[in-house]
């Protein structure tokens, strides 16, 4: 990595994805070296019953710590954090998580954009954001704002999307950073921290 | 987007001239509910908006009403409703007298979800709901008895999930598209405007819902608010919060046992 690109790594990765991004994150995360320790904050369109089942599952695939976030939570470093179902999930300025009960967006709660664009208010430049497969087009206005701000916004290839069109939303809105496949998002997050 | 500042300062001004006050409340949703209020109202900049809100007493309560969140269904999480009917009701029963508050009441439907379910436990009659909120305009909503029909669907299926005995049709009667509820509910409600935020506990209950609201206010609110519900509540009342709500690490944990690990309702041991 160039010298001049040490001072562009992220305080937080924020990922969104709805349908058959799953196994995108699973690929995504389980190849993260063990030295990586940024947080992540990972807001997938799911059904609205509480169960432990994802959080699990991700820990399966991950050193990275994982838990379904609660109000009030301060986000720690080697901590991947999951929106609970039927919540918003928003990021505070001063490092903390609030979850918010209010009108669906994208006929979804928890919705991508409301995170993406609270994320970029609080987190400005020191933010990547991951835009996964969905056949929905939430996160598109988030990652626009997220640019806007400064942050650095990746969608995932839609060649290899199983469902391309949430990440093409995006594209079709906003001149994204990088378009890549699982892998080499992975990739791209382990440069970060060497 | 209104800027950092600039909404700090409108808040104090609310504050003062209002007595309402929103400088408690968690920013990130603020912010967005005031983005989203600048932008139904076609406000074009900052001065227009603290112009308006402080010289105009029904714009206002009109920007309460869209800063402040009505998103309610009847029996949202069906897991709780169980949890209501098996573990809380059975206590209630043996009460002379039973007194809820619904605390931060929103539209009414957890008001009406609730009296359904003493109803069918055959404890209606000695019960009184007493359901409050900020927003005097979704009282009013609530007292009416009146709910959109399209929203029954939704509603029906939450009541057999929560294991609802009877049909849930039978409860309202449909006109044209409002389903009025049955006035042997509305009956046993009494409702008013309360700010959770300023105004103090006002009597004694055995059971307090205050759903969905703590996540909205900053620790030392949500502290000061439980503290208001602790006092307001009998020995050995239960009061319950929302899913992602948690009365761990404040002042009030100590005196509180929670009685179903997965729902989040306490009793109070004293």
């Amino acid at each position: 990595m160039a010298q001049n690109d040490l001072n562009k790594v992220p305080q937080l990765i924020i990922i969104g994805g709805s349908s058959g991004s799953l196994e995108a994150t699973f690929a995504i995360l389980s190849v993260l070296k063990p030295s990586f320790e940024l947080p992540i904050v990972l807001i997938l369109h799911r059904n609205n019953v509480a169960d432990n089942g994802l959080v699990n599952l991700l820990s399966m695939k991950t050193h990275l710590q994982v838990k379904e976030a609660d109000e009030k939570d301060q986000i720690e470093p080697g901590w991947l954090y999951i929106a609970p179902p039927d919540y918003h999930l928003l990021l505070e300025t001063d490092g903390s998580i609030s979850l918010d009960a209010s009108e669906k967006v994208h006929y979804s709660r928890p919705s991508i954009d409301v995170s993406f664009e609270t994320a970029a208010v609080a987190y400005g430049k020191d933010l990547y954001a991951i835009l996964l497969s969905g056949a929905n087009a939430d996160g598109a206005q988030g990652l626009a704002r997220i640019k806007e701000n400064g942050g650095t916004v990746i969608v995932q290839d839609p060649k290899e999307a199983f469902v391309p069109y949430m990440p093409e939303k995006a594209m079709e809105l906003i001149t994204v950073d990088y378009v890549l496949d699982a892998a080499n998002i992975a990739a791209l997050l382990n440069e970060l921290t060497s | 987007m209104i800027a950092t500042e600039n909404l700090e300062n409108l808040l104090l001004e609310i504050s003062i001239r209002y007595g309402y006050d929103f400088t408690q409340y968690s920013r990130a949703s603020l912010q967005r509910r005031v983005a989203s209020f600048v932008a139904k109202e076609r406000i074009h900049n900052f001065a227009e908006l603290r112009h308006r809100i402080m010289n105009d007493g029904h714009y206002f309560t009109l920007f309460v009403e869209e800063v402040t969140v009505n998103v309610t269904e009847m029996f949202r999480d069906a897991n709780f409703y169980k949890a209501l009917r098996s573990t809380v009701l059975p206590v209630l029963a043996t009460y002379p007298f039973i007194r809820i508050w619904h605390a931060g009441c929103s539209t009414g439907e957890e008001v009406y979800s609730m009296a359904i379910l003493l109803k069918e436990a055959g404890l209606l009659q000695k019960s009184l709901l007493y359901a409050t909120d900020i927003n005097q305009t979704v009282v009013e909503k609530a007292r009416s008895g009146l709910f959109s029909m399209q929203t029954m669907q939704q509603n029906s299926e939450n009541y057999i999930k929560a294991g609802g005995q009877g049909e849930f049709s039978a409860y309202y009667s449909a006109n044209y598209n409002l389903a009025r509820f049955d006035e042997s509910l509305s009956s046993r409600m009494v409702f008013s405007t309360h700010n959770l935020v300023s105004d103090a506990s006002f009597n004694e209950f055995q059971l307090i819902l205050c759903r969905n609201v703590l996540i909205y206010f900053d620790k030392d609110l949500q502290n000061k608010v439980l503290e208001t519900m602790d006092k307001s509540l009998d020995s050995l009342g239960f009061l319950a919060l929302g899913s992602k709500e948690s009365i761990r690490f404040s002042p009030i944990d100590k005196q509180y046992i929670q009685i179903d690990n997965k729902e989040k309702i306490w009793r109070k041991t004293i």
